[in-house]
């Protein structure tokens, strides 16, 4: 079975790129554009792996990190943190809040395959 | 013979006549013309409504009569114009300090604001002068009628009815078109004022004109002329000395309390200065009006026909000797009286009535807080003209009812002890600390009954109000209760006794009352400033601010003022306390200052209770109790010190504070303006990137697949480049390195390509603009301004959250300034977010709707090269910017 990864952008063409890129190597995307229901999703999709922007409308994507970290269920599912802001404070917050990797845009295609396959053990 | 058909068109070219006068003084004012219009001549000539008609024709009357009591009618303003000139003075200090509108108002100010009170006086004052308006209507419809005789028409009661009714139209319609041009009933009516000063002189030319020719052309000559009148009955009439004291004092009093009065010497003054001239330019007018009366009445009793109405003399005399030409004058003379009294009037009462009566009922009516109920404004005028039709409705209703008998010629007299039983209440609150409300409220009834008991009712003749039996046996069957002989004293004249015991005992009520009761704080603050009004002008009376929203004052001074003129009055108040931005904060001071701006509008009581629905009331301070109380020099002195360096340091402190605060926000800023730069660029190329690999390293994508991936490459190196040249543009701005292009060019055209270019040509998104008043031209670069334009309404656009969005366009010219708006119908911007949406990358939430937030940022800069401006502008119940821009960019820059 297809492993699940839920992709929480909100930026469209971003979104269609990564999901293209994922399904072509087999995995299950669902994705999701805001931040204010973001923990709704994160709930309700039980993915096995979670790629998370920062910046999103209503909420930011540390906040949710957070959230899911204290979530008794969710709280050893993998994330992968994206930003464009791309400096050093943002990577220090994502590893104090507890991503499990952090990439800048713009990454190159090959990177974010290899990333999301080596966090989650197939 | 002068036929009726000349006199109606001499009568209407002369209407025409004073409606172009005072159009054109209107306009005048209007474009700052005209600074003949405030000169003190213009003021002195305006005061001269007091000669009405009945001063007019009734002088002469007076004097076949009674010889020379009719001088007592002009002794008395003479007087207080000479001698009390100070008094006069005070009172126009008081109305220009505390923005009055009318009697009532300035007694319902001082007296702590108090309603009743106003609407005691409206009510009284309109008593008195409804049977004053009928007069007026009479002596036109009389002077016709005699027209109408001579011409062998018969004048029937009927023809003389539809004059008197046409007479009062054309007045409502007159006073109507240029007495409620503004709401702001404290500015001056400039066309009203200019057509009676000009009335002024034509009465004045018409009775001299008379008056010559009876001395020289029928008399032949002075000596001749004194030795008729020696020969004539009013040589030998005798004055008593108490009817010559009494009605001398109740002409001074009425020329000080008569609304009419007030409204040209108090409201209608431009500058106190001018009061100077006054004082010896009104007695000498009314010298020269009262020069010839004799003369005329001993001619016209030597001449004419004994049962001829000595009233008419002025009119019938030349009429009789066959100069139609002169007894036109005269007629006209006599017009003009009757109609700048009647128009004064009218614009005076309907102030009183609609502030005091019909505002305070209709806002009571319709329940909500002043801020949101509908246009207080567009209410108010109609208020005003209603009650103009309203009252000269009334003066010719009085006119009909009563017939126009000899009754209405006594009644001038009458309506004078009505409206002098404002005095005591007047005089006492502007010189007697002491004096409260209550007081004046029992004075004021007290005065008004024994007016009516013994004076008014009586005057209908014996039987239409009060029974015989009263008049003759008293109230009761207690004979000392006879209306014309109050506590037995018998054998006075009527009018007399009337004035003695209204005023004495108004006078004597008002003073225990006040000594008995106690004044609420209000009144101390407002009796303080009234009595010390040369001391301290427009202190004291505080509000406490602290919890009123100013965007809510500016909503509702919105709705009364107008919007530009409550706007420039907010952003000037902020300028003072050193804030940008045109919200003020709501300071004690600034709330007074408010209050007083809305009373010239709506008057101090609704003003008063308007605020403090939005405010939550006024407190006394400490300060205010220390500035009633401020017995001794030294106190005020040093409080007032205190005070301004306090108020100096609070400023500072506010400005620092706010420089501050910006400055945290800026560095703030500064730092994440490096993050959003890169957050901004990098988003688009990561879909650059991403795609272009996917095109590259993946096999098979079909050609649909292809075409949607190059164009998305596409669409996201557009964006790149957009936004590259966004921040490059506003680096060019920022340095002031810009190179621009100043062309000629219409508004109107500049917003067409604007609006067609930011795309809102579509279903869903209407745009309301007036197209007739942007048709003004300017010299700028209009690229730029078109781009200006194109960023707000395709902000408005992108935003506006209605579920029909409606940006309303709107353009004036102000000064050297055109004055664009663009207010849409959604949810507006907080206003704590106002401040910051001009700065770069200041997107209000994280909306992505496209743009990099720099769009703002940029309009301020282009503005700011074009000499101009961009700034929100709050409370407009929506998103609202306006751009000001200078008509010629060119003169702008060389005036910096």
């Amino acid at each position: 079975m297809n492993k699940k990864v839920l992709l929480i952008e909100d930026e469209p063409n971003i979104i269609e790129a990564i999901s293209f890129i994922l399904s072509r190597d087999g995995w299950d995307v669902k994705t999701h554009a805001n931040g204010h229901d973001a923990m709704d999703a994160v709930r309700d999709r039980a993915a096995d792996l979670i790629i998370l922007d920062v910046m999103l409308p209503g909420r930011s994507g540390f906040d949710i990190l957070k959230d899911i970290r204290a979530d008794g269920a969710l709280s050893d599912t993998p994330v992968l943190m994206l930003t464009a802001r791309g400096q050093d404070k943002d990577r220090e917050m994502a590893a104090r809040v507890g991503a499990n990797r952090f990439m800048t845009k713009p990454f190159s295609n090959a990177d974010v395959l290899e990333a999301v396959r080596s966090m989650v053990a197939t | 013979m002068a036929s009726l058909n000349v006199l109606v068109l001499v009568c209407l070219i002369y209407v025409i006549f004073l409606f172009a006068v005072a159009f054109a003084a209107d306009r005048a004012a209007l474009h700052g013309r005209g600074a003949w219009l405030r000169s003190p001549i213009v003021y002195t000539l305006s005061l001269s409504i007091y000669c009405t008609a009945w001063t007019f024709y009734g002088a002469v009357g007076f004097a076949a009569r009674s010889g020379l009591e009719y001088v007592t009618i002009y002794l008395g303003p003479t007087l207080v114009m000479i001698g009390w000139w100070w008094t006069l003075r005070k009172m126009v200090r008081i109305g220009r300090s505390q923005r009055i509108t009318s009697i009532a108002d300035l007694i319902s100010s001082r007296y702590g604001k108090s309603n009743s009170l106003a609407v005691f006086v409206t009510v009284l004052a309109v008593i008195g002068t409804t049977p004053y308006i009928a007069l007026q209507l009479q002596s036109v419809t009389l002077s016709f009628s005699i027209f109408a005789e001579t011409d062998m028409i018969s004048g029937g009661p009927s023809s003389q009815q539809s004059t008197a009714f046409w007479v009062a139209s054309g007045l409502a319609v007159f006073t109507i078109l240029f007495g409620t041009r503004n709401l702001d009933a404290n500015e001056r009516h400039h066309g009203v004022v200019m057509a009676i000063a000009l009335e002024a002189v034509v009465k004045l030319f018409a009775l001299l004109a008379v008056g010559v020719f009876v001395v020289w052309g029928l008399s032949g000559g002075v000596a001749e002329t004194l030795a008729q009148i020696d020969a004539s009955p009013i040589s030998q009439f005798e004055v008593t000395n108490s009817r010559w004291i009494g009605l001398t004092m109740l002409s001074a009093a009425a020329f000080i309390c008569l609304p009419r009065m007030f409204q040209v010497m108090v409201v209608e003054n431009e500058d106190e200065g001018h009061l100077r001239t006054a004082s010896w330019a009104f007695p000498a007018y009314l010298m020269a009006m009262s020069l010839f009366v004799v003369p005329i009445a001993a001619v016209g009793l030597e001449r004419l026909p004994a049962d001829a109405n000595p009233d008419l003399f002025v009119l019938t005399l030349p009429l009789q000797e066959g100069r139609d030409g002169l007894a036109i004058l005269s007629f006209l003379g006599g017009f003009s009286s009757a109609t700048s009294m009647v128009i004064v009037a009218a614009i005076a009462l309907s102030t009183m009535v609609s502030n005091h009566i019909v505002m305070p009922i209709w806002l009571w009516m319709s329940g909500e807080s002043a801020m949101v109920s509908g246009d207080v404004r567009s209410v108010a005028l109609l208020a005003r003209r209603l009650s103009i039709a309203g009252i000269v409705f009334l003066g010719y209703l009085y006119f009909r009812v009563s017939g126009g008998g000899a009754a209405l010629a006594a009644i001038g007299l009458i309506s004078f002890v009505g409206v002098a039983q404002f005095l005591p209440s007047l005089m006492g609150g502007l010189f007697w600390r002491g004096a409260n409300r209550v007081g004046a409220i029992a004075g004021l009834v007290v005065g008004a009954m024994v007016w009516m008991y013994s004076l008014f009712l009586p005057s209908f003749g014996d039987t239409v109000f009060l029974p015989q039996q009263v008049i003759e046996n008293g109230l009761f069957g207690l004979s000392w209760l006879r209306p014309q002989a109050l506590f037995g004293a018998e054998g006075l004249d009527p009018i007399v006794h009337a004035v003695m015991w209204s005023l004495l005992l108004n006078t004597f009520v008002f003073f225990v009352v006040s000594l008995l009761s106690f004044p609420r704080p209000i009144e101390r603050l407002q009796g303080a400033q009234f009595v010390n009004v040369f001391q301290h002008s427009g202190t004291a009376g505080s509000w406490s601010g602290g919890l009123a929203q100013s965007e809510d004052l500016l909503i509702m001074s919105q709705r009364i003022m107008g919007a530009s003129e409550a706007q420039a009055l907010f952003a000037g108040a902020a300028r003072h306390q050193g804030i940008a931005g045109l919200l003020p904060e709501p300071t004690p001071d600034f709330l007074q200052q408010l209050e007083r701006e809305l009373s010239g509008s709506v008057g101090a009581a609704t003003a008063h209770a308007m605020i403090s629905q939005i405010v939550g009331g006024a407190t006394v301070s400490v300060e205010d109790l220390m500035a009633v109380a401020d017995e001794t020099a030294q106190i005020m002195e040093y409080s007032s010190r205190l005070e301004a360096k306090t108020e100096e340091q609070a400023r500072t402190a506010r400005q620092l504070r706010e420089a501050n605060e910006k400055l945290t926000q800026l560095s703030v800023q500064k730092d994440a303006f490096l993050s959003q730069i890169s957050h901004e660029l990098r988003t688009p190329m990561t879909s650059i990137r991403a795609f272009s690999e996917i095109m590259r390293d993946t096999e098979g994508l079909t050609e649909d697949e292809q075409n949607k991936y190059s164009s998305i490459i596409h669409d996201e190196a557009v964006r790149l480049t957009r936004l590259l040249d966004d921040l490059l543009d506003l680096s060019v701005l920022e340095n002031a390195q810009v190179v621009l292009n100043w062309q000629t060019g219409n508004l109107s055209e500049v917003l067409d390509r604007a609006i067609s270019a930011a795309g809102v040509n579509e279903p869903g998104f209407k745009v309301d603009r007036i197209r007739a008043k942007e048709q003004l031209e300017l010299r700028s670069d209009l690229d730029r301004l078109a781009q200006v334009f194109i960023n707000v309404i395709s902000n408005a656009r992108k935003y506006c959250d209605a579920s029909d969005p409606v940006l309303r366009i709107r353009s004036k010219q102000s000064g050297g300034n055109l004055i664009v708006d663009f207010i849409d119908n959604g949810s507006g911007i907080p206003t704590d977010k106002q401040a910051l949406i001009f700065e770069k990358f200041s997107r209000i939430g994280e909306t992505k709707a496209g743009g990099a937030g720099l769009g703002l940022a940029i309009c301020r800069e282009v503005m700011a090269r074009l000499s101009g401006t961009i700034t929100y502008l709050p409370g407009q119940n929506g998103a609202a910017f306006r751009v000001t821009i200078p008509i010629d960019v060119e003169a702008a820059k060389a005036a910096e």
